[in-house]
C-alpha cells in the first residue's frame, strides 16, 4: 500500500513538473513572438520607405543625375556639388573628430582619476550624443562662423558634424577599450611595460574594431545630418565645385577648399522637396534613395568589420 | 608574531613586517615577514582570502595599478638591498626584475613569437636575431619550443590551455627575471598539463627564485622547498616544506594540511 501511494505521489509530481514546463515554453514562445512582431514591423518600414524613395526616383538613376549640377530645369538636374560637398565635409568630420574623440576615450578610460571631475565629464559625454543636432548648429553659428570667422564654409561644416560625432567616438571607444580583460592588461604591465606602452600596443590594437565601428556609425549618422548645417547657413543652390583638393603642381594638396561655400546631399533633398513642381520631387526621392544606400552601406561595412576582428581577437 | 627559523639558504628577498591594505580600507596582510631563498621555490599555503595571493602580488607591485590601496613595511630585494615597496623605487623596475605567472593563461591576442618578444620589445630591443634567439631559448625553457617551432607566427589562442601557459611563462622568462611569481598556475589546467608546468618549475629554480601560491596542497608538497601557510592576513608558519607536511610546529598548520579545516 505504502509502496503505491509513493508512486501516484511521484507520478503527480511528474505531471506538475510537465505542466510547469509546457507553461515556460508558452512563454518563451509568446516573448520569441513579440520580438518577431517588433523587428519585422521595423524592417518592413524601412523597406517600404526604401522602396518607396526607389520607384519615385528610379528614372534618376542615371550617370547624369550623378555629374550635373542642380539646374532649375528639373530633368537636367543633378547632384554633383551635393555628394562632393558631403564626401569633402564628411572628410574633414573625419580627421577632426577621430583623433579627438579616440584620444579622448583612452585619456577617459585609462589616465583620468575617478573622481567626482571625471563623474561629471562622463555624464556630459553621454548626454552629448543626445542633444538634438540644431543645438550644435546654434553652437557652430556662433562659435565657429561667427567667433572664429570660418564663414559658411565646408571646414565649418566639418566641425559642426564633427562635434555630433565626438560624443559617439568617444563612447565607442571607451567601450571598446572597457571590453579587454583585466588579465590581459596586467599581463603587460607584469612583463614591465609603462602605462603609454600598455596603451599603445595592447590597449588601441584590441579596441581598435570597437572604435572603428563606433566612427562608422557615427559618419553614417553625420552625412544625413541637415538641421546643423541649414543653421550655420549651408546653400541650398549651388552650381559649382569646391577648388580640387588634389593639384597637378606642387605641393599637390589645396586647402583652399575648405573656405568654400557647399551644399550636402539632404540639403539638396530638402530644397527639391520644397518645390511645386512634381519633377524635382522625383529628383528628391532619387537622393533619398542615395542617401539610404550609402547608410546601410556604410553600417553593413561596421558590422562586417565588427564580425571580423571579433572572430580573431576571443578572450 | 611567528619566529622565523634560520635556514641555511641564501636569502633572495624578504618581506619585513608588511602590511597591506585594500582602497576600502580592509587589511588583507598583517605584519608578514617571509624570506624567499635563491634558488629554491617557496610555496605559500592557505583557505582562499588568506591574503595569499595578495602577498604575491606585492611583490611585483601590481597594487600600484589600481588606486588607494597602500603598503606598510618593506620587502627587501637581494642583492642590492632595495626596498621595491619604497615610493621612489618605480614599479616598472620592480617588475623589470620579477616577473610574473597568472592564474589564467592570459596570452596576448599576438603571435605566440611576439607574445614571448614582447618582455624584450617593452625593454627597447628591436635587433631581429637577438629576439629570435632570446624567443627561442626561453620557449625552450619553457619546454615549449619543440610544439610551436614551425609556427611561431601563429596567434597564441590556438594553443591548447596547458600550451598557453607555458607560453606564459615563457614570456615571463625571456626577460631573465631574478624571482618569478606564479599565482595558481595550473588551477585552470588538467592533470597531464599540470605535471608539465610542476617539472618545469622544478627545472626553473636553478636559474632563478620561485615564490608560488597554490590551492592544491599536494603540488606544495611536490614542488616546493619550503611553504608557508597564511590564515585571515597573517602568517602562521614557514618552514622546511618536509617539516610542514610531516611535523608542523602549529595546531593550525596541521589541521589545515590534515584536513580539518579548510
Amino acid at each position: 500500500m505504502a509502496e503505491n501511494k509513493k508512486k501516484s505521489s511521484a507520478l503527480n509530481n511528474l505531471d506538475l513538473i510537465r505542466t510547469m514546463i509546457k507553461q515556460h515554453k508558452r512563454n518563451d514562445l509568446a516573448f520569441a513572438a513579440l520580438g518577431m512582431f517588433v523587428i519585422a514591423s521595423l524592417t518592413i518600414t524601412l523597406i517600404i520607405l526604401f522602396l518607396d524613395l526607389v520607384l519615385d526616383g528610379y528614372p534618376k538613376f542615371t550617370l547624369d543625375f550623378f555629374s550635373n549640377f542642380p539646374s532649375r530645369k528639373a530633368a537636367r538636374a543633378g547632384i554633383l556639388s551635393a555628394w562632393v560637398g558631403s564626401s569633402l565635409v564628411l572628410v574633414v568630420t573625419f580627421f577632426v573628430a577621430v583623433p579627438l574623440g579616440i584620444a579622448a576615450g583612452i585619456y577617459l578610460e585609462e589616465y583620468s582619476k575617478k573622481g567626482w571631475l571625471s563623474d561629471i565629464i562622463e555624464i556630459n559625454v553621454s548626454n552629448l550624443a543626445g542633444v538634438p543636432s540644431i543645438i550644435y548648429g546654434l553652437l557652430a553659428l556662433g562659435l565657429f562662423v561667427y567667433s572664429f570667422g570660418l564663414g559658411q564654409s565646408i571646414l565649418t561644416a566639418g566641425l559642426t558634424l564633427a562635434l555630433l560625432m565626438l560624443p559617439i567616438v568617444i563612447v565607442s571607444t571607451r567601450e571598446a577599450i572597457r571590453a579587454i580583460p583585466v588579465q590581459i592588461r596586467e599581463a603587460a604591465y607584469a612583463v614591465g611595460a609603462t602605462k603609454w606602452q600598455v596603451v599603445l600596443n595592447h590597449v588601441v590594437q584590441y579596441s581598435y574594431g570597437g572604435i572603428l565601428t563606433g566612427v562608422i556609425i557615427g559618419m553614417a549618422r553625420a552625412i544625413g545630418e541637415t538641421a546643423p548645417l541649414i543653421t550655420i547657413g549651408a546653400l541650398t543652390f549651388i552650381a559649382f565645385l569646391p577648388p580640387s583638393p588634389v593639384t597637378i603642381d606642387p605641393p599637390f594638396l589645396n586647402l583652399d577648399w575648405l573656405n568654400a561655400g557647399f551644399t550636402v546631399l539632404p540639403i539638396q533633398m530638402f530644397n527639391w522637396i520644397s518645390r511645386p513642381q512634381h519633377a524635382f520631387h522625383i529628383n528628391a526621392a532619387a537622393t533619398g534613395a542615395v542617401i539610404i544606400i550609402l547608410t546601410v552601406l556604410m553600417n553593413g561595412v561596421a558590422i562586417k568589420l565588427r564580425y571580423n576582428i571579433r572572430k580573431k581577437i576571443k578572450w | 608574531m611567528v619566529m622565523l627559523k634560520k635556514h641555511n639558504e641564501i636569502i633572495k628577498a624578504e618581506s619585513r613586517n608588511l602590511n597591506f591594505f585594500y582602497a576600502d580600507g580592509t587589511q588583507a596582510l598583517k605584519n608578514i615577514n617571509l624570506p624567499v631563498y635563491e634558488n629554491k621555490i617557496t610555496a605559500l599555503i592557505g583557505p582562499s582570502g588568506c591574503g595569499k595571493s595578495t602577498f604575491l602580488r606585492s611583490f611585483n607591485r601590481m597594487h600600484d595599478l589600481y588606486p588607494g590601496n597602500k603598503y606598510e613595511g618593506e620587502i627587501i630585494l637581494q642583492p642590492d638591498n632595495t626596498n621595491i615597496l619604497d615610493k621612489k623605487v618605480d614599479p616598472i623596475e620592480v617588475r623589470m626584475r620579477i616577473s610574473m605567472v597568472f592564474q589564467k593563461p592570459n596570452p596576448f591576442p599576438k603571435s605566440i613569437f611576439e607574445n614571448v618578444a614582447y618582455g624584450l620589445r617593452v625593454r627597447g630591443e628591436s635587433n631581429k636575431r637577438i629576439l629570435d634567439d632570446k624567443v627561442e631559448e626561453a620557449l625552450k625553457g619553457a619546454s615549449l619550443w619543440n610544439e610551436v617551432k614551425d609556427r611561431l607566427q601563429d596567434l597564441a589562442f590556438n594553443l591548447s590551455g596547458g600550451q598557453q601557459q607555458r607560453l606564459c611563462i615563457a614570456r615571463a622568462l625571456a626577460t631573465e627575471p631574478e624571482i618569478m611569481l606564479f599565482d595558481e598556475p595550473t588551477s585552470a589546467l588538467d592533470p597531464i598539463a599540470t605535471v608539465n608546468i610542476e617539472e618545469l618549475m622544478s627545472e626553473l629554480k636553478k636559474k632563478l627564485s620561485i615564490l608560488i601560491v597554490t590551492h592544491n596542497m599536494q603540488q606544495a608538497a611536490r614542488i616546493s622547498d619550503y611553504t608557508a601557510y597564511m590564515y585571515l592576513g597573517e602568517l602562521v608558519e614557514h618552514d622546511d616544506t618536509n617539516k610542514i607536511f610531516t611535523n608542523p610546529s602549529k595546531k593550525e598548520t596541521e589541521d589545515y594540511i590534515t584536513g580539518k579545516f579548510g
